[in-house]
């Protein structure tokens, strides 16, 4: 999906991305397909894919941006190289999911929301994976891992981190 | 004939490892010269035994469970093709304890069928109430749904058959049929398990309504973090279109009806059925007033019936067996069966379809099996963020509508979050107004101040600062929320806050908390 990081995203580029926002822009409400799409080849949504999208829904710049802010999925800038997603949500907080985000924060020194200074991993938050019976839950570049421990995280905090 | 082996595909089992077993299997009978078929199912429910493996047997399916990829050589050893014994064999599996006193209509086919097979999916009871609505009027399917007393599994209990006859009476020609799969609920995966599971029954489901209130096209609109299911979904939307059940002739009739599946973007706000129509018109997820409802002016301005997936997958049912075979299940009002999710600090996890009426306490205990921590059950939140938290000693309260909403609770999508002992009831008011400043849509005052200024003073009362004070602010802060707010997320983000004070003072005024005063 928009985070499945296995094919590595390409560096922005004006001509594939008015592609990308051609190839849908027929469909009725194109406009949250157009931008998965975009970020699932970049990473991101670049600002200049804003005028193209606006163009060719005809629709303003400023409508088009304020889509793109409104919804938590859509970045503006580039993730980490890895991203892990960590769910917040009540079913995962009862069997421990606090402890599990200090500990990423103290040991590891990665808040909800960091990413670190060599740009390996991007840590963010999230509220349900649906894994609800088996928490605590991650997502690891899109991959769905349950009942998650500090050992869990620390696999794959060196994971992310591996010399390429 | 060649042994057939069943694996889960289903994204929970794979969570703790269904994939690598599958690898592992394929590996180790490709080793011995061993030719099985190796069949990726979604998942029965009991995730506590996931990986769990079954093989068809001359006397039906034996399970084995949880697997690992160490145990696949053992149990080939022990010939579990033929349902030999092994430490990990479970037996039949519509005989163990957890599956043999539900209810299952609605989850009759998922963790048995083949999810991508049409063939399977009509060998195991499918396409047979399509059928049966291909004989009827619109108006005439609109009754059998109505008078199955079927209300909507979403949140709200709305009648559907009410829903659909709106719909069926505007008189326009574009109508459409828009599938609630955002499941933003914690403590919720029923959705998500049918999407994966069993995706041509919400098909059926929505071709029916389709039929019953003529639209011709639908959308499911499935939440991002659902990737997995969306993949599965939108190859079964493939698949049903290729062999004539979706498209222009519905099973070579002259009706035509057709399913387009939309992902969300991560915003909970998406749920609600009018912020989920400005998202699949491409706008910013805003909730809409209403008048106009939906079902008269809905998506791109036109008749709109909205269901959830638990709501459009009981349809076919109910075509297939009749209005009174399903609403001879339930009590009360509440007919019909509710799958309900077991989460959180809970022994046995999963998923649980029974009728309505029996006890939260049951469902815990006797399903459950407790927490799984060992510890006490200390409050059990039903029906999601926005659901109430119920102390220990109400657990005898039956899973009715009725009966939750005169406990101040609601069932909702039929979550049932358990937490132990350990658990801080201040903290979880605390995230109640987090999670609520978090996704408000920021429409109005009440909801998109209040969850901010809520919040802040949880933490004024957890600082043990102005403790009493403090509480008579939240309780007012709640009451402009409950009374001001134009959807449910700032209207019922109070009852969590409202219930963790009211069944759990004491975790608001810690001793050690108001000394530091
Ligand atoms: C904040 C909020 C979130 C909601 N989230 C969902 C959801 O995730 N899934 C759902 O089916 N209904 C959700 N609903 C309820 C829908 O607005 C709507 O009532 C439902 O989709 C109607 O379908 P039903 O009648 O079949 O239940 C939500 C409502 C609110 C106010
Ligand atoms: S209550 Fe909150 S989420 Fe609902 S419309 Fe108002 S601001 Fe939006
Ligand atoms: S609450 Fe964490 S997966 Fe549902």
């Amino acid at each position: 999906m928009s985070e499945g990081q296995a094919s590595r995203p390409a560096p922005w580029d004006e001509a594939t991305a008015a592609s990308i926002v051609a190839a849908r822009g027929q469909e009725p409400g194109a406009m949250l397909p157009i931008l998965h799409d975009l970020q699932a080849a970049f990473g991101y949504v670049d600002a200049a894919a804003v005028p193209i999208i606006a163009d060719r829904l005809n629709v303003s710049r400023a409508e088009v941006h304020g889509v793109v802010s409104f919804y938590h999925d859509f970045r503006d800038h580039p993730a980490g190289r890895h991203v892990l997603k960590i769910c917040r949500g009540e079913a995962c907080q009862a069997v421990g999911c606090r402890a599990l985000v200090d500990h990423l924060d103290i040991c590891h020194g990665l808040a909800t929301g960091a990413t670190t200074a060599d740009g390996d991993l991007t840590v963010e938050e999230i509220f349900c994976l649906g894994n609800c019976a088996l928490g605590p839950s991650v997502l690891y570049d899109g991959e769905l891992i349950g009942r998650v421990d500090a050992k869990t995280l620390d696999g794959l905090v060196a994971e992310a981190r591996e010399p390429r | 004939m060649i042994p057939r082996i069943f694996i889960p595909v289903d994204a929970s089992a794979v969570s703790v490892g269904a994939d690598r077993v599958a690898q592992a299997m394929a590996h180790e009978l490709a080793m011995r010269g061993i030719a099985a078929d190796i069949v990726r199912t979604g998942s029965r429910g009991a995730f506590f035994l996931e990986p769990m493996v079954e093989v068809a047997t001359l006397v039906g399916r034996v399970a084995y469970g949880p697997v690992t990829p160490a145990d696949i050589a053992s149990l080939i050893d022990a010939h579990f093709l033929s349902g030999g014994h092994h430490p990990l064999r479970l037996g039949p599996p519509e005989g163990l304890p957890f599956f043999a006193h539900q209810e299952r209509l609605t989850f009759s086919r998922s963790g048995i069928v083949d999810p991508l097979s049409t063939a399977d999916y009509r060998a195991h009871g499918g396409w047979r109430g399509l059928e049966a609505a291909l004989k009827l009027s619109g108006a005439e399917i609109v009754e059998e749904v109505t008078r199955s007393g079927l209300r909507g599994r979403g949140g709200a209990g709305f009648p559907t058959g009410l829903k659909w006859r709106t719909v069926l009476n505007a008189p326009t020609q574009q109508k459409y049929v828009v599938c609630n799969a955002d499941e933003g609920d914690s403590g919720t995966f029923a959705d998500r398990m049918l999407l994966e599971g069993d995706p041509f029954g919400l098909i059926e489901g929505m071709t029916i309504a389709g039929l019953a209130v003529g639209a011709s096209i639908g959308y499911v609109y499935i939440r991002s973090e659902y990737g997995h299911a969306f993949r599965t979904f939108s190859k079964a939307v493939e698949i049903a279109r290729a062999e004539g059940y979706l498209g222009r002739a519905i099973e070579g009739s002259d009706h035509a009806f057709d399913i387009v599946p939309r992902l969300g973007a991560g915003a909970y706000i998406c749920g609600e059925e009018t912020s989920m129509l400005e998202s699949l018109e491409g706008k910013r997820g805003i909730v809409r007033a209403k008048p106009p409802v939906p079902a008269l002016k809905g998506l791109f301005g036109q008749p709109t019936v909205i269901n959830n997936v638990l709501s459009l997958m009981a349809v076919p049912t109910i075509l297939a067996e009749g209005a009174e075979a399903y609403a001879d299940f339930g009590m009360g009002r509440s007919r019909g069966t509710l799958p309900f999710q077991l989460a959180g600090n809970i022994k046995f996890g999963g998923l649980v379809e029974k009728a309505f009426g029996l006890t939260l306490g049951e469902l815990i205990h006797d399903f459950g099996g407790g927490t799984l921590s060992g510890r006490p059950i200390k409050a059990v939140q039903v029906g999601g963020p926005l659901g109430a938290y119920f102390s220990a000693d109400m657990l005898d309260t039956p899973m009715d509508y009725e009966a939750f909403a005169a406990r101040g609770g609601m069932l909702g999508h039929g979550g049932v979050v358990v937490f132990d002992d350990t658990v801080d009831m201040a903290e979880q008011a605390r995230f109640a107004f987090e999670f609520c400043a978090k996704e408000s849509c920021g429409k109005c005052t009440p909801c998109r101040l209040g969850a901010t200024r809520g919040r802040e003073t949880i933490e004024a009362i957890i600082a043990g600062r102005d403790v009493e004070r403090n509480l008579a602010l939240v309780a007012d802060l709640a009451e402009v929320m409950a009374d001001g707010s134009l959807c449910a997320m700032g209207g019922l983000t109070p009852d969590p806050v409202v219930s963790a004070i009211r069944h759990f003072g004491a975790d608001f005024r810690r001793p050690f908390r108001t000394a530091a005063e």
